[in-house]
């Protein structure tokens, strides 16, 4: 059997699916009919050992799928081949499942079990192809499975594996759209990824599954913003949409204010505020408290974030892509200040360039644009030009931007054009110029006469076409001043004995009825004319007929009174209703009888009114109230799922609640602020607690957080009540009861005191005394302990650490008496270098013994391993033991979960490790640390400007802090301050370098095999630097 | 997003479709032929076509129509460039882009188009991993799988998709080394009749043909830089350090590829390297026009001005012509009333010309349309905007 018979199948089968009826043709019949014949062997193809048969048949099976020939013993056979080996097969096998399922469902549920298998499998890829078939299948009953197959790869250790469990998102809302709750858990969760590899497609199920929940954007909008570059096109063109919306709730309108137009302020601030030093802080805080008052007298200043945003799509306007570059463009039109729209003029003409279907929307949009901000595409008037090879309609719509752009100043140039245009051969594109010169006229007084003078000669063209639309475009013209023209309009009654597009005939006519009194003696003659052909005409034209008659009659009956009577009767026994209703109706107006009321006087009023002129506009007047770039505003016309861009709002949300909230670097500036606060209060300032807080100082204590948390200002808790407040005023669909709200949110509320007690915790007996005051008076609710530990845990992170920096694994209080603390020891773990040891520290407050401490159900990222530590037999009561574990955390920050157990209770815990704790230090010469950063320049290579904090300037703090931030260890000698170190797991290089220049500038560079290693490095560097 | 792709040929059958989520009938392509008929012409379909349930956006490449099926808002052109990539890629592949070449390829085609979007969002449109994925056909691999009965998909799986850098496939290998860049300009300009130039923009393109091996890092500099109006690049370039030093950065794609495209605006005065002497003259009452267009080159730097081709439409009046070139060949389509005249190499030293008589339509009036001519040409080895390259490192 060869392939090449199965591909001439194919092109038999397919080039005849274009004729219905090939069933007749007896040739193509012949090929089916052998296929049928052929269906046997396949069976036994399929059946054998071999792949290559087996291939073979698939191929041929694929083949028919084209045919659409259904047959559904080739599902079971294809049920068989999912378990085989070969990639080959699979992979047909795959293509064949998705398209057929939903029509065989119970076949289908046969294959999903090895699926399920393959979302074990070891090799990411192949976890992520299982899991994009088993998403496909669209088949009811394996919802659940596909759930749970979502959330689990949603937190596997491959981007890419999160990035297809961000696929299948929408497939599963798709076929079942009551998982939506669930579904919109998952989508929290993967919005905060850090790769760029899943951003576009979480942002894409975000927009098909919830794009109301604004709110889920608010902590990862600036990581978004940072990240979009790297993001692949697709993904791009998805999160640029979305954040246009969002910015449109967010921010102010940079536009409200603009004589005093301002450019922001923020916008070369650093990204967290925290490298700002103290007192600073405290005026931002009081301009912050001040902004609604100052929206109104001072200028507009731009919210930082809204800078970051333009600032970072800038790039993209460089896009190959088209469909970025109409983002991007549209991004600016919506949000950029007047100012800086101007940059997307030029990226969009080049787009000009393009097929000529992107030149076709890419000109719609700007001709919407250009009537909103014409001065933006002056400069490229002439890219605007038609070429002769043009398509008519995209002349046509560059026809539109040369009006829009046509003033005072060019528009003898562009008139001069448009004398070319009307030459052309295409009298489509003819029509519209002529249109198109009709408006300009309109638009511009000073050559009115002139385009009037130019129309009026084109009626002597020979093309009808041509004339008509002249015509047209004349009568318009002319109704804005009659009096000056009454030659023209004489021009024109002559035309009617030529002319025959109906428009037109209608428009003389109307012209000679309205300016009756400027032609005299014609107008009669004309009706004359008319009444004669009156039975041939189209009904557009006897309406107009009716009209002269009844204007003629009005102002000069005496010589038309019998022509009207004739047509009048004429009109009566028309075959279309209208007409006659309009005669009839025009009789008992005009013509006096003893029954016509009143309004027979007020017929000439009626009829001769003056009417005002008509104003000629662009078809894309009003289009810019959809979003730009959108497929509604192509169609001027609301598509199914277009999410409206909202108005600015009047003032601006609450900008803290895209502060970002991540354990190791918590400390936006705020909350700092908080802490230098406290530190001034004796209680705190006592390295121990024997002390003892009085009561009052407690009190006082309390009494501030609670008017914090009622002020609702950026303490963890307080941001999450605004954003969910935020959310509720905005969110349209009331669905979500709130109830539910609530129940979220004590949920965050836990989920935040579990993330706090993992925090650095130093001085156990400290704490332990502080928790016991807050426990004695037990008024206050269970989010507000929370809160004040939150307090607490912040405290003692900006104490300046040791060495090693404790992490709390289980509370005192959770533990009941049994609390566990571990740092990473820094030291290489014996049994496997390839391990990091992680030091813990037991200790039994409770008053009985703790027995056989283990560690139990370890759950893991797929490649992480655990080696635990040795059984605790026994601890007693306020004994202290220490044990050492070690994680392979597969270098990535991933929490190793496992369950601590001891003889009577079991507690879920979870090791999650700062970045600088998966590597160890190299000892390398400056030599090669040059050489090695050589080999890591381009994509390995991170490079940071800082200010060092005023503390932090000499050489020796640096290196200390460095060193406690990341287990590095430094180069020896060298200008700059040069650390190097390998991750633990795959002996990656990690080199970072420090050059301080003067005034605390300085600059980190981070060379790192691992580019999400290097990243994550940076931060926390920067952050233990600017602190 | 993208729902389903129906592929149209020049008679209007659907010769291929291909579902991504569930099955849309064809029937919805009614509307598409409805708009078809429509259009006078095939290019003047319009790209977005509303239907009542539907949307239809398509693209014309090649005399075949890709017309991809949508359910909601998507911005069209986001459409529109995924179906542009498509054709793309099979040209790729296939080396044409016929009905005839995805109809003998319609396997790869089908698992081409599997891969590139899931569930109608695009998953891989790079062609390195494509190629990764999915071998291209070509004449010695069809017959081995003819032989041994495999296909051409790949064994290994798409690492490339993991990279930091997604458009390079992993693991390339070559024994020679080389890297190739083809600067491509082009100039645009419409001129009046009397010979003055309205306007004139020059676009070009750096193609590049990169076989390294490894992971190589390139580096490509200008001496004129600032020549570059506009420019646009593969998403490789690093451009920070293209905003900062005006130096091409970039760790290139395997094979062909468009490192950048740019744009020398019209501000800029452009030497339009050719001139065109015409005389099209129609006397009122004979049934007769004369027809003289000569050729000419002009600031060429001495470069030859290749593969010249004119063409004309005449006006509808006009029912034959008969000329005589100096040199080349012209034709006459009395149906289109398309002149097209390949005059080939122009030779300075006698500049080419087509002279002659066209007889119009008895009776008729002196046609009062200008015919506009076009002129297509190449200049081996020069850059018409001046622009060049200063050097460029590994």
């Amino acid at each position: 059997m060869s392939a090449s018979s199965a591909f001439n199948d194919e092109k038999g089968g397919s080039s005849s699916v274009g004729e219905p009826e090939y069933g007749h043709d007896p040739a193509s019949g012949g090929i089916f009919s052998s296929d049928y014949k052929r269906h046997d062997d396949l069976k036994e193809m399929l059946d054998s050992n071999k792949d290559s048969l087996k291939l073979e048949a698939m191929k041929r099976i694929v083949a028919v799928i084209i045919h659409i020939i259904w047959n559904s013993i080739f599902f079971f056979i294809g049920m068989f081949c999912s378990h085989c080996s070969s990639l080959q097969v699979k992979k047909l096998v795959y293509v064949y499942l998705v398209r057929y399922a939903e029509e065989q469902q119970d076949l289908a549920l046969l294959s999903i079990s090895t699926f399920q298998r393959g979302l074990k499998d070891p090799n990411q890829l192949i976890r992520a192809s299982a899991l994009r078939v088993l998403s496909s299948i669209r088949v009811t009953i394996i919802v659940p499975i596909m759930m749970l197959a979502i959330k689990e790869a949603a937190s596997d250790m491959s981007p890419y594996v999160r990035k297809t469990a961000a696929h299948a998102i929408p497939k599963l809302y798709s076929l079942d759209p009551e998982q939506k709750d669930q579904l919109i858990e998952v989508i929290e969760k993967l919005l905060a990824d850090k790769t760029t590899l899943v951003a576009g497609s979480v942002v894409m199920a975000f927009e098909e599954v919830c794009p109301e929940r604004i709110d889920l954007i608010h902590k990862n909008y600036r990581k978004l913003c940072n990240l979009l570059i790297d993001v692949e096109e697709w993904g791009q063109v998805v999160i640029i949409n979305m954040l246009t919306r969002y910015a449109r709730t967010q921010f102010l309108n940079p536009n409200m204010n603009e004589s005093l137009l301002e450019e922001g302020s923020g916008g070369d601030r650093t990204f967290y505020g925290s490298d700002e030093d103290e007192d600073e802080d405290e005026e931002e805080k009081e301009k912050k408290a001040e902004t609604p008052a100052m929206a109104k007298r001072k200028p507009y200043v731009m919210d930082p974030d809204h800078r970051l945003l333009l600032r970072n799509t800038k790039p993209l306007l460089q896009s190959r892509n088209a469909a970025v570059v109409m983002a991007v463009a549209q991004l600016y039109f919506h949000l950029a200040p007047k100012a800086e729209v101007g940059v997307i003029a030029k990226a969009l003409v080049r787009l000009l360039r393009s097929h000529s279907e992107v030149q076709y929307v890419v000109l719609q949009n700007v001709a919407t644009m250009t009537i909103k901000r014409r001065g933006m595409f002056e400069p490229y008037l002439k890219s605007f030009y038609i070429r002769s090879t043009d398509p008519t309609q995209i002349k046509v719509l560059k026809l539109e931007v040369l009006t829009n752009l046509a003033n005072e100043t060019n528009i003898s140039t562009i008139l001069r054009e448009f004398q070319t245009y009307i030459k052309s051969m295409d009298k489509d594109f003819v029509a519209a110029t002529i249109q198109a010169i009709g408006r300009c006229a309109t638009n511009i007084g000073e050559v009115r006469d002139t385009c009037l003078n130019g129309l009026v000669q084109l009626l002597s063209n020979r093309d009808e076409l041509v004339v008509a639309e002249s015509v047209v475009v004349i009568k318009k013209l002319l109704q804005m001043q009659p009096e000056k023209h009454s030659d023209i309009i004489k021009h024109m009654a002559k035309l009617t004995d030529n002319i025959q597009v109906p428009m037109a005939r209608a428009s003389i006519l109307w012209l000679i009825g309205e300016y009756c009194e400027h032609v005299p003696k014609i107008a009669p003659d004309v009706l004359r004319k008319m009444a004669k052909s009156f039975t041939n005409e189209e009904d557009i034209v006897k309406l107009q007929i009716i009209n002269l008659a009844a204007k003629l009659y009005l102002t000069n009956s005496k010589q038309t009174k019998l022509l009207t009577q004739y047509v009048l009767n004429l009109a009566k026994y028309d075959q279309n209703y209208d007409i006659r209703d309009r005669a009839r109706f025009i009789r008992q107006l005009i013509v006096p009888t003893e029954k016509s009321g009143a309004l027979s006087k007020y017929a000439k009023k009626l009829f001769l009114a003056l009417k005002p002129a008509p104003v000629l506009e662009s078809p894309f007047k009003d289009r810019d109230h959809f979003q730009l770039g959108s497929l509604s505003h192509l169609l001027n016309a609301k598509a199914g799922g277009y999410q409206e861009l909202p108005d600015w709002p009047e003032a601006a949300p609450d900008p803290s609640v895209r502060n970002v909230e991540v354990p190791e670097w918590t400390k936006c500036s705020s909350r700092e602020k908080r802490k230098e606060k406290k530190v001034e209060k004796p209680f705190y300032s006592d390295s121990e607690g024997e002390s003892g807080p009085t009561e009052s100082a407690d009190s006082g204590n309390f009494s501030w957080l609670l008017s914090d948390s009622a002020s609702g200002s950026e303490s963890g808790s307080g941001s999450e009540e605004s954003a969910s407040r935020s959310e509720s005023e905005e969110s349209e669909d009331g669905s979500e009861s709130e109830e539910e709200e609530e129940e979220e949110e004590e949920e965050k509320e836990k989920k935040k005191k579990k993330k706090e007690l993992k925090k650095p915790v130093q001085e156990s007996e400290r704490k332990c005394s502080f928790h016991a005051n807050v426990y004695q008076p037990s008024l206050y609710n269970w989010a507000l302990v929370s809160m004040t530990l939150h307090l607490v845990l912040c405290l003692q992170t900006i104490a300046p650490s040791s060495a090693l920096k404790n992490y709390e694994l289980l509370h005192r209080i959770t533990g009941e008496g049994l609390s566990v603390e571990y740092c990473f020891s820094r030291q290489p773990f014996s049994p496997d270098a390839n391990m990091v040891a992680v030091q813990m520290q037991f200790t039994n407050n409770a008053t009985a013994d703790t027995k056989n401490l283990h560690i139990e159900d370890v759950k893991l990222q797929s490649g992480m391993r655990v080696k635990e530590f040795s059984e605790i037999e026994l601890l007693p009561a306020g004994e202290t033991a220490t044990a050492v574990m070690g994680i392979d955390f597969c270098d990535s920050t991933q929490a190793a979960n496992f369950q601590l157990c001891t003889h009577t209770r079991k507690f879920f815990v979870s090791i999650q490790p700062p970045v600088g704790e998966l590597m160890r230090p190299v000892f390398l010469t400056e030599n090669e640390f040059k050489k090695e950063q050589g080999q890591l320049m381009g994509m390995n290579e991170i490079t940071e400007k800082l200010t060092l904090d005023m503390k932090c300037r000499n050489e020796h703090t640096i290196v200390q802090r460095v060193t406690t931030a990341a287990n590095l260890s430094r180069v020896p000698c060298g200008s700059d301050k040069e650390f190097a170190g390998r991750t633990v797991s795959s002996s990656s290089l990690v080199l970072v370098t420090v050059a301080t220049k003067e005034e605390g500038a300085a600059q980190l560079t981070v060379n790192c095999e691992k580019m999400v290693i290097g990243t994550m490095l940076v931060k926390d560097i920067l952050l233990a630097l600017t602190q | 997003m993208i729902h389903s792709l129906f592929l149209v040929n020049a008679s209007g059958d659907i010769f291929l479709e291909k579902h991504w989520k569930s099955v849309v009938s064809r029937s919805v392509c009614d509307y598409f032929f409805e708009a078809q008929e429509r259009a006078t012409e095939p290019e003047n379909v319009p790209p977005v076509i509303p239907t009542p349930h539907h949307y239809l956006i398509s693209v014309l490449r090649h005399r075949i129509y890709f017309v991809a099926v949508i359910q909601s808002e998507v911005p069209p052109l986001f459409v529109i460039e995924f179906l542009h990539r498509v054709v793309d890629t099979f040209q790729d592949y296939f080396g044409v882009c016929t009905e005839a070449a995805i109809k003998d390829n319609v396997v790869v085609v089908y698992e081409l188009l599997e891969e590139m979007l899931d569930n109608g969002f695009p998953l891989a449109t790079e062609s390195n991993i494509l190629k990764e994925l999915i071998k291209p056909p070509t004449i010695l691999r069809t017959m081995v799988n003819t032989i041994t009965g495999s296909t051409n998909v790949g064994e290994q799986l798409p690492t490339g998709q993991l990279s930091v850098v997604p458009w390079r496939r992993t693991g390339v290998k070559y024994t020679n080394n080389e890297a190739y860049f083809d600067v491509v300009e082009e100039i645009d300009a419409i001129i009046d009749k009397s010979g003055s130039t309205i306007t004139a923009e020059i676009q070009g393109v750096i193609d590049a043909c990169v076989k390294l091996t490894g992971m190589p890092d390139l580096t490509l500099s200008f001496m004129n830089p600032r020549l570059l109006d506009d420019v646009s690049f593969h998403p490789c370039v690093r451009f920070k350090r293209w905003e900062a030093e005006r130096i091409l950065s970039f760790i290139p794609p395997d094979g062909n590829f468009r490192l950048l495209s740019y744009h020398v605006s019209s501000q800029n005065l452009v030497a339009i390297p050719v001139y065109v002497k015409h005389n099209i003259t129609f006397r009122e009452g004979s049934s007769q026009g004369r027809f003289d267009l000569t050729l000419g080159p002009k600031q060429t730097m001495g470069k030859a001005v290749e593969s010249v081709l004119v063409s004309s439409q005449l006006p509808r009046g006009v029912l034959n012509a008969n000329l005589n070139p100096s040199q080349g060949t012209y034709t006459f389509d009395p149906v289109t009333k398309m002149l097209s005249w390949d005059v080939g190499k122009i030779n300075p030293q006698k500049l080419p010309s087509l002279k002659g008589t066209m007889s119009l339509q008895a009776g008729a009036s002196k046609p009062d349309e200008n015919p506009s001519i076009n002129i297509q040409f190449k200049i081996q080895q020069m850059a018409i905007s001046g622009c060049t390259q200063a050097g460029q490192t590994l």
